[in-house]
């Protein structure tokens, strides 16, 4: 593999000796730098910057800020629309991840079997992964119109009344749930697929054996199986629900949320709040808000993980 | 390399008529949105609100298209160019900063080795995207905002690809051949270069791709520092619905444009894309 330049001079002079000590000591440190530094700069200072000015009343026009306190998170603590964008961004966040979860593991079933043309149905459900949040959003929002959308018309075949799917809170957060699953539930099958490939043959073969029907198999085997794989899926998705801001977004023109905040997510709070009225002392403490709320909920999520895993553990002995 | 090869052990059951069914079901579900957008690019303002609308194209497409790319306000081929260009040099940067530290923390023997490492990963669970006041600010300071280096230098490389890449040098790389680099007299770079690039390929292209669809797709920041004048795809879209929502034709239009670029790479990619995300969930 290593190509036949190598055989360079093997002359052990001092000077050489001395280069590729100090080549073997520094170069990983170097290799290793480059993550370091954009991390420090890009990532870990303002997270700790937004800290310093959720206690400011910053100037977004001389650029600085005077200390003022807690009186920003007291401000946002004390907002109608914090608990209510914190309302709604779970409700999506569950109203997503539930279905996402049952119908990921579905169509992973589906997919675990000896196909033809195996690489085409697994592409399939991968495509809208990769349409942009922004695209797929202005296309669901349109097929979700109140008046004269698609799913209305076809509610109305079936005999259902219209929905008013940007008016009301439940419908709108149904919507805009719809359009997460669609971008991940592929993605989360093949995921999940990929659990259940690692699966034992043996275990099947043992269970057929007992005279477990397919169902039965995929209930006491598949399920149990997999579950590190969907609680690794859980941990994932919230980290990234519980920030979702395309989709609201761009549920409407306007992009607040609703006339009345009926699908405004503490992101887009934040957003509108940084750079609708320029106020970034109080759009830092939404941040560092969520940003509790987030690592709150990971480490919930984190030591369920534990009792989960292990219980299986123990469970299957 | 099991991380990579996990596929071929599985012959659990044979598919009957209900799994194709089921799967064709998914499959038309996952197309029918952009079918669905097709149909009304391809129409006029009337064909959103028409409950009775054909299920044949219309031949408007085109001219709506033009219409779009025309419009000055929503700057599509700049938006097209600067996406391009941000998703390439974000993802060129991603992978050789990513091989380069995982080729350290997998082979490499250096103080500080695992703790590094641990650190790497703990940053994984950090929200970085939370620091964008701060970050806006420093851009601002640095008089950057508005230009295309305020979005590409925070994501210059990422945790997720160190840790992928490291994992991966660690199961397929053997310690030996980076040995035999060093008798033969090669430095720490030559020995990268000729050792560890090319047992990294599979797992570079991988990577090459992931962070190509986040970095194309991606909206918040983008929409937070750049302007109007200099956009990417997915800010100049949302510009887009603000400029005719009266003609959803033109908007729906305007989408699968901006749609077609990525499902043409997907086309060509897509059979890695699926590699990746199932090798990926196995190692969690």
């Amino acid at each position: 593999m290593a190509s036949t330049d190598l055989d360079t001079s093997k002359a052990y002079s001092p000077w050489r000796q001395r280069m590729g000590m100090w080549d073997r000591k520094a170069s990983p440190y170097l290799y290793i730098a480059p993550f370091f530094i954009v991390f420090a700069i890009f990532g870990l200072f303002p997270i700790i910057y937004t800290a310093v000015i959720s206690l400011m009343d910053w100037d977004t026009i001389r650029n600085s800020g005077e200390y003022i306190g807690f009186a920003n998170f007291d401000y946002v603590l004390n907002d109608r629309k914090f608990w209510v964008s914190l309302r709604n961004t779970f409700s999506i966040f569950l109203l997503s991840s539930i279905p996402q979860l049952i119908i990921a593991t579905f169509i992973a079933a589906m997919l675990d079997h000896h196909l033809k043309a195996r690489t085409f149905w697994r592409m399939g459900v991968l495509v809208p992964y990769v349409v942009m949040p922004v695209a797929v959003a202005l296309i669901f929002s349109q097929l979700y119109a109140d008046e004269y959308g698609l799913v209305n018309h076809w509610l109305g075949m079936v005999g259902i009344d219209p929905i008013a799917w940007h008016k009301e809170v439940i419908p709108s957060h149904v919507a805009i749930a719809s359009m997460v699953n669609f971008r991940w539930i592929g993605y989360n099958a093949l995921i999940m697929l990929a659990a259940m490939q690692a699966i034992p043959r043996e275990l099947y073969e043992a269970a057929a054996l007992d005279g477990a029907s397919k169902a039965r198999r995929f209930f006491s085997v598949t399920l149990p199986q997999i579950r590190p794989t969907f609680i690794f899926v859980i941990i994932t998705s919230t980290i990234g629900g519980l920030q979702i801001f395309d989709e609201p977004r761009m549920f409407d023109t306007a992009g607040n949320g609703g006339a009345d905040q009926q699908w405004l997510t503490i992101t887009m709070y934040m957003y509108n709040t940084g750079w609708g009225e320029l106020n970034f002392g109080r759009a830092s403490a939404i941040a560092w808000l969520l940003f509790l709320i987030i690592i709150v909920f990971g480490l919930l999520n984190f030591w369920l993980t534990r009792r989960f895993v292990s219980s299986d553990q123990s469970g299957s002995k | 390399m099991s991380m990579f090869k996990r596929t071929s052990m599985v012959h659990i059951s044979r598919p009957t008529w209900f799994t194709y069914t089921a799967l064709a079901i998914v499959m038309l579900a996952s197309l029918f949105p952009f079918y669905w957008s097709f149909l009304i690019g391809s129409g006029d303002a009337t064909t959103v609100r028409d409950p009775n609308m054909s299920w044949i194209p219309g031949g408007n497409f085109i001219e709506n298209a033009m219409t779009v790319i025309q419009n000055p306000a929503v700057n599509f081929w700049k938006a097209l160019w600067n996406s391009i260009i941000v998703s390439t040099t974000v993802s060129i940067s991603t992978v050789v900063l990513s091989t380069l530290a995982g080729f350290a923390f997998a082979k490499l023997r250096f103080k500080g080795n695992r703790g590094l490492f641990v650190a790497v990963i703990a940053t994984m669970a950090v929200p970085v995207q939370l620091g964008i006041v701060p970050l806006y600010i420093l851009m601002a300071e640095f008089g950057w905002t508005g230009s295309l280096g305020a979005v590409i230098l925070p994501a210059l490389v990422t945790a997720f690809g160190v840790f992928w890449m490291t994992q991966y040098l660690q199961q397929s790389l053997p310690t030996e051949l980076i040995e035999a680099a060093r008798v033969d007299g090669c430095n720490m770079i030559r020995t990268f270069w000729h050792v560890g690039v090319p047992a990294a390929r599979p797992a570079a292209a991988m990577l090459f791709l992931f962070t190509f669809v986040t970095a194309w797709n991606n909206f918040l920041w983008p929409l937070i520092v750049l302007d109007q004048s200099n956009p990417t795809l997915p800010v100049a879209l949302s510009m887009l619905q603000a400029n005719y929502f009266v003609d959803y034709s033109l908007v729906l239009a305007g989408v699968l444009l901006a749609t077609v670029p990525l499902l043409i790479l997907f086309i060509f990619t897509g059979r890695q894309l699926v590699a990746g995300i199932m090798a990926g969930a196995v190692k969690g």
